[in-house]
């Protein structure tokens, strides 16, 4: 029988349009041979756990540069938690400076990737925690 | 091979036996190969007339006036805005005090996709990437004692460009200064936004029309604005190469040629207000080579291709702004060294305006300090560096009319590739400029990890945990502030001049009306940016992104 391959899906919340970062990550974690899938662009939270529901991810990664991660990410999490999909693993990534890394760990995203970090980084993260 | 260069070439070989190369191959940054030397023999098909010719004169490789910066520096153009309307008035303010000699707008994300920042849509956003304006209100507390006919002012906006050119026209009259006279640049270049930056609203047609009706208003009333800055930038900022910048910026741009003439309007009575708007990465010279095969290619395209018999409309004036990508979050100082060698890339290679990133621009928008740095940046090349001197000084150099003439060709085979699907909306209909974007990001990443390229303080020279700097931070409060101010507006204003006014949008939007009159209306009449928008989505319908990666 085939092991269930580890899903995640990889989302654009908010307005922000910068994509190239979301379509490395999503492209890496495909050849790490994980299912991908991706959201594209301008995502409502609630478009966002919609399909993490129906595609019953294991995992959401969410990419953001504008600055609205403070409302964005929680607001994700609120939404997971209010649907019963609150085990999904959520972990971000983009421009989130430090002091709010801080405080979105405390609301529940799991980690936070910040430029620079290599593919290597990511996909081993992706691969201890969903083990 | 003369003796001379046979002995080098003996003395080369003897000297890597001893010690080889630092590498087995040079790749400039987009993956073309860097030869060693250059001499008149990589020159032995290149005529002087024809492929470089004088500065201001056809087919422009050298500059497109003939006294280049002996007779005007470039213009310092620092890209700006956050906050509220006020906070980004103050921050101009600064700037020109500070020697900045053009305006240029950055609009927030809710703006920037045609919603208000009451929107359920603009939550968190409001005032973060950008000044927050919602109506013609902002634009008036914007630009509050500035005179607009002694400034000239680009706006970062595209989906929406007619309504924002529409409130700075309706804001220079109140200053008296009628539209004939005011000057500046709306980027209003929707095909790059489908390829790269995508702030789209409306499909691919629809904003084709809406910019032809930009072309046709502008090209009749507004005779010294730049209707469309034609851009690389962000196509680049995606991750494409120095050539695919090239290449899709320039087939953008004969896609709104043709657009201009399908509108009826003859090519010499637009094409002279299209302007560009380039990317300066890190490869020094690639980035200079880039400009000058774009002025050639841009030229002959006018020329051959369009008939222009103008030389106004063959001449690809540009703006530069260095590489946001190419600036690192780890030692941020290192970015002050990035930003001054883009720069001098630009200035070398004849741009007409330039803004210099600041350094913290990783992490947030910059601070006061960072974009002064930014600023000193261009005014040191300027007053004391002495390149702003004699004109297209690098002119004649072996290695540089070389590498010009192979980013020619390389941006001429994407050129026709992209004619050959039958133009680049066809183009981007099927996802080509995309997906060629996506790979060569995906690539220039694996030469990150595996270290074939050197990201400085990132993949090599990396230093520990590092001491976080200072950042500029939008207050949460100033989304409220923004949302009651724009209530107080809604319920200060004629609903009956609104409602007509939408409604005469409406049907001109549903017939072949030229939009520009209504859209004036409308903003005249403080509607706001989502309320037109909503009037055009319900005309036009919208745009979801393929997601492709």
């Amino acid at each position: 029988m085939a092991e269930k391959r580890i899903r995640i899906l990889v989302a654009k919340p908010g307005l922000d349009g910068h994509d190239r970062g979301a379509k490395i990550i999503a492209r890496a974690l495909r050849d790490a041979g994980f299912e991908v899938i991706y959201t594209g662009l301008h995502q409502t939270p609630e478009m966002i756990v919609n399909t993490a529901i129906q595609e019953d991810v294991d995992a959401i990664g969410l990419s953001i540069l504008s600055g609205a991660h403070n409302h964005l990410f929680p607001r994700v999490l609120e939404l997971l938690r209010a649907k019963g999909a609150g085990e999904k693993i959520v972990f971000g990534g983009g421009i989130v400076p430090v002091e709010d890394i801080e405080r979105l760990k405390k609301a529940g995203i799991v980690e936070i990737f910040t430029p620079g970090t290599p593919l290597k980084d990511i996909i081993d993260f992706v691969k201890r925690t969903l083990k | 091979m003369d003796s001379a260069k046979k002995k080098w070439r003996e003395e080369l070989e003897e000297a890597f036996r001893e010690m080889p190369p630092r590498r087995e191959m040079y790749m400039s940054l987009s993956g073309m190969e860097v030869p060693e030397l250059c001499g008149p023999e990589e020159l032995a098909d290149w005529d002087h007339q024809r492929d470089l010719g004088y500065p201001g004169v056809y087919p422009f490789t050298r500059g497109v006036q003939p006294s280049m910066y002996r007779g005007r520096l470039w213009t310092m153009r620092q890209f700006s805005g956050f906050g509220t309307a006020e906070d980004t008035n103050r921050r101009y303010k600064y700037l020109l005090a500070q020697g900045q000699t053009g305006l240029s707008v950055a609009f927030h994300m809710p703006t920037l996709m045609g919603r208000d920042s009451d929107s359920e849509y603009a939550i968190g956003e409001v005032g973060r990437c950008g000044v927050a304006v919602d109506t013609l209100r902002d634009m008036e507390i914007l630009f509050d004692s500035i005179p607009l006919d002694q400034v000239t002012t680009s706006m970062t906006i595209n989906a929406p460009a007619a309504i924002l050119l529409a409130m700075y026209i309706a804001v220079a009259e109140k200053q008296g200064v009628s539209r004939n006279k005011i000057g500046g640049t709306i980027q209003n270049d929707i095909l790059k936004e489908y390829i790269a930056q995508k702030s789209w609203i409306f499909p691919p047609k629809e904003s084709m029309r809406i910019i032809q009706d930009i072309l046709v208003f502008c090209t009749r009333e507004v005779p010294r604005w730049n209707t469309i800055s034609i851009s690389g930038y962000h196509i680049r900022e995606a991750g494409s190469t120095a050539v695919q910048e090239l290449a899709f910026t320039l087939a953008d741009g004969i896609g709104y040629v043709e657009s201009g003439i399908e509108a009826g309007i003859d090519v010499d009575e637009f094409a002279p207000r299209l302007s560009f708007f380039f990317n300066a990465h890190i490869d020094f010279f690639e980035e200079i080579v880039k400009y000058r095969a774009a002025r050639r290619i841009w030229a002959r395209i006018m020329k051959e291709r369009f008939h222009a018999r103008d030389s106004r409309s063959m001449k690809l004036r540009f703006h530069t702004q260095t590489a946001g990508c190419s600036l690192t979050a780890q030692q941020p100082m290192n970015n002050v060294v990035r930003t001054a060698v883009q720069a001098l890339a630009a200035v070398l290679g004849g741009t007409q305006s330039l803004h210099t990133n600041s350094m913290d621009e990783t992490l947030a928008l910059p601070t006061e300090e960072a974009v002064t740095v930014a600023l000193r940046t261009q005014q040191i090349l300027a007053e004391e560096t002495g390149v702003a001197n004699a004109i297209d000084p690098l002119g004649g150099s072996y290695f540089v009319e070389h590498m010009t003439d192979r980013m020619e060709h390389d941006a001429l085979a994407y050129i026709h590739e992209i004619d050959r699907l039958g133009g680049i909306i066809r183009a981007i209909e099927l996802g080509y400029p995309q997906k060629e974007i996506a790979e060569a990001a995906y690539r220039y990443q694996q030469a990150l990890e595996t270290g074939e390229r050197a990201l400085v303080g990132v993949n090599k020279y990396i230093m520990g945990e590092e001491t976080p700097i200072e950042i500029l931070k939008i207050p949460p409060e100033k989304e409220q502030e923004q949302i009651r101010r724009l209530k107080d507006l809604k319920a200060s204003r004629s609903s009956k001049g609104v409602s007509q006014s939408l409604k005469s949008l409406e049907q001109a939007a549903r017939s072949r009306d030229n939009l520009m009159p209504h859209v004036l209306g409308a903003v005249k009449a403080y509607c706001s940016i989502e309320e037109i928008c909503d009037v055009l989505r319900g005309v036009f319908g919208t745009y979801d992104d393929p997601a492709y990666f």
